[in-house]
């Protein structure tokens, strides 16, 4: 195979209205394995109108020691989750805390969650990272750093008072408060 | 490697724009900031593997979930998963969910007058084999109309999820059939620039694979995104 053979990747398309028909099982055994300390994300998801987005689909990934290949034998993966809004754009969302992983080059990132995000009206998903306020590592964190400072908040879920591990974190498709999203 | 890469970018014009206008819901719901370009780390090279326990074995076979046939043309639909460089992808798990043969989905927010069918359900899945291989068994769906314009039928398709090797290898797509007329007109089909990569979300007619006075078969294959950094970066483009 030359270098110069590579095939061109399928072509998205979006998720649609009726994504619960196919993918709602997957959510719903995503319960397990939850092992060490949790940590739960809410929030809502919100168009440039500042509308409710009540039909949107977010996946969360984090990778865990146990990916590596015990999680070959795992139920259910480890370090992810999909979920799924309702009718108020709300989600929510628990799982094993993310640890800090390291880049190529050995400095560490902080502890994050990569985030996709479908729904009708994309079409093609949205990737964006959500990260933790408090966390020490977020002030050197080698993503976070590229992000300009006035929107790098975007990316970071808010502690909430009552609950040490609750975190609050919404999704804004457009405008001002508009999210940090990535290329792809 | 001491220079940290980023995630690769789609060859030009062979994804969607976030922000389609024809495709009206696009408009309120598309990111008009700059994307930012994110470094890929273990978080992005890694991704969930799906076990074979998650699946049971009626899961590719839409047409045998309930008491009764479905109705509707029976059809296989069947395929490789593959990377860029062309290998197969093995153990990639694919959702699929469709409308039934009138063009129906059972689905609490669908309300198209067409009938349901009490014997079909419209969701399968199925991890692909060390072949990258992948089959369901389904009914054609039908064409349906929707609210983006005056008149507007979605051609008939089917809705797939693919997870592959790293969750940067995610593809959400639709599946569609040859020949159909609603093609041209259909502005989710169209979002796509480049006509290439565009017709490779039609799948083609495979009489090899039907199955005589029973079912016919679509063959389409899938290409899932790699990473930004492997050794084949030299490409042409
Ligand atoms: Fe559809």
């Amino acid at each position: 195979m030359t270098s110069t053979s590579r095939l061109i990747p399928t072509g998205s398309q979006t998720v649609g209205p009726y994504f619960h028909i196919g993918l709602d099982a997957l959510a719903q055994c995503a319960h397990q394995d939850m092992a060490g300390e949790t940590v739960r994300i809410h929030g809502r998801v919100l168009d440039g109108n500042g509308s409710a987005v009540p039909d949107a689909m977010l996946e969360f990934w984090c990778s865990t020691p146990a990916n590596d290949d015990a999680g070959r034998h795992c139920e259910f993966p480890i370090g992810f989750r999909r979920v799924a809004t309702e009718v108020d754009g709300s989600f929510s969302v628990e799982m094993t805390k993310a640890r800090a992983v390291p880049l190529d080059d050995g400095r560490m990132q902080a502890p994050h969650f990569l985030v996709l995000i479908f729904m009708r009206g994309l079409l093609r998903h949205l990737i964006t990272r959500v990260y933790f306020a408090g966390e020490a590592g977020n002030v050197a964190d080698p993503v976070l750093e590229t992000i300009p400072i006035e929107r790098r908040v975007t990316l970071i879920a808010q502690q909430k008072s009552d609950t040490a591990q609750t975190f609050e974190w919404n999704v804004v498709l457009q405008g001002a408060e508009e999210t940090v999203f990535f290329a792809w | 490697m001491s220079e940290q890469g980023t995630v690769r970018i789609a060859p030009q014009g062979t994804q969607p724009e976030f922000h389609y206008p024809p495709y009206v819901s696009s408009i309120a719901r598309s990111p008009r900031m700059p994307l930012a370009l994110l470094a890929e780390t273990m978080t992005e090279r890694t991704g969930p593997v799906f076990g074979h326990r998650l699946i049971r074995p009626q899961d590719h076979d839409l047409t045998a979930q309930h008491e009764g046939d479905p109705l509707g043309e029976r059809i296989y639909v069947h395929g490789r998963v593959l990377d860029e460089d062309g290998r197969p992808v093995c153990g990639a798990l694919v959702e699929v969910w469709q409308a039934n043969a009138a063009g129906r989905y059972r689905h609490k927010v669908d309300n198209h007058n067409a009938p349901l069918d009490p014997n079909f359900s419209g969701a399968g899945r199925i991890l692909t084999d060390e072949k990258g291989y992948y089959i369901f068994k389904t009914i054609k769906p039908g064409a349906y109309p929707w609210g983006n314009h005056y008149n507007a039928w979605r051609p008939a398709h089917i809705h797939f999820s693919i997870f592959g090797a790293g969750i940067l290898s995610r593809l959400v797509t639709q599946m569609y059939f040859p020949g159909d007329p609603l093609q041209p007109l259909d502005p989710i089909f169209n979002s796509i620039p480049d006509k290439a990569a565009r017709n490779r979300l039609v799948s083609r007619l495979d009489m090899e694979r039907s199955e005589p006075g029973t079912a016919l078969a679509f063959k389409w294959d899938i290409v899932l995104r790699g990473h930004g950094d492997t050794p084949f970066e030299e490409s042409s483009r």
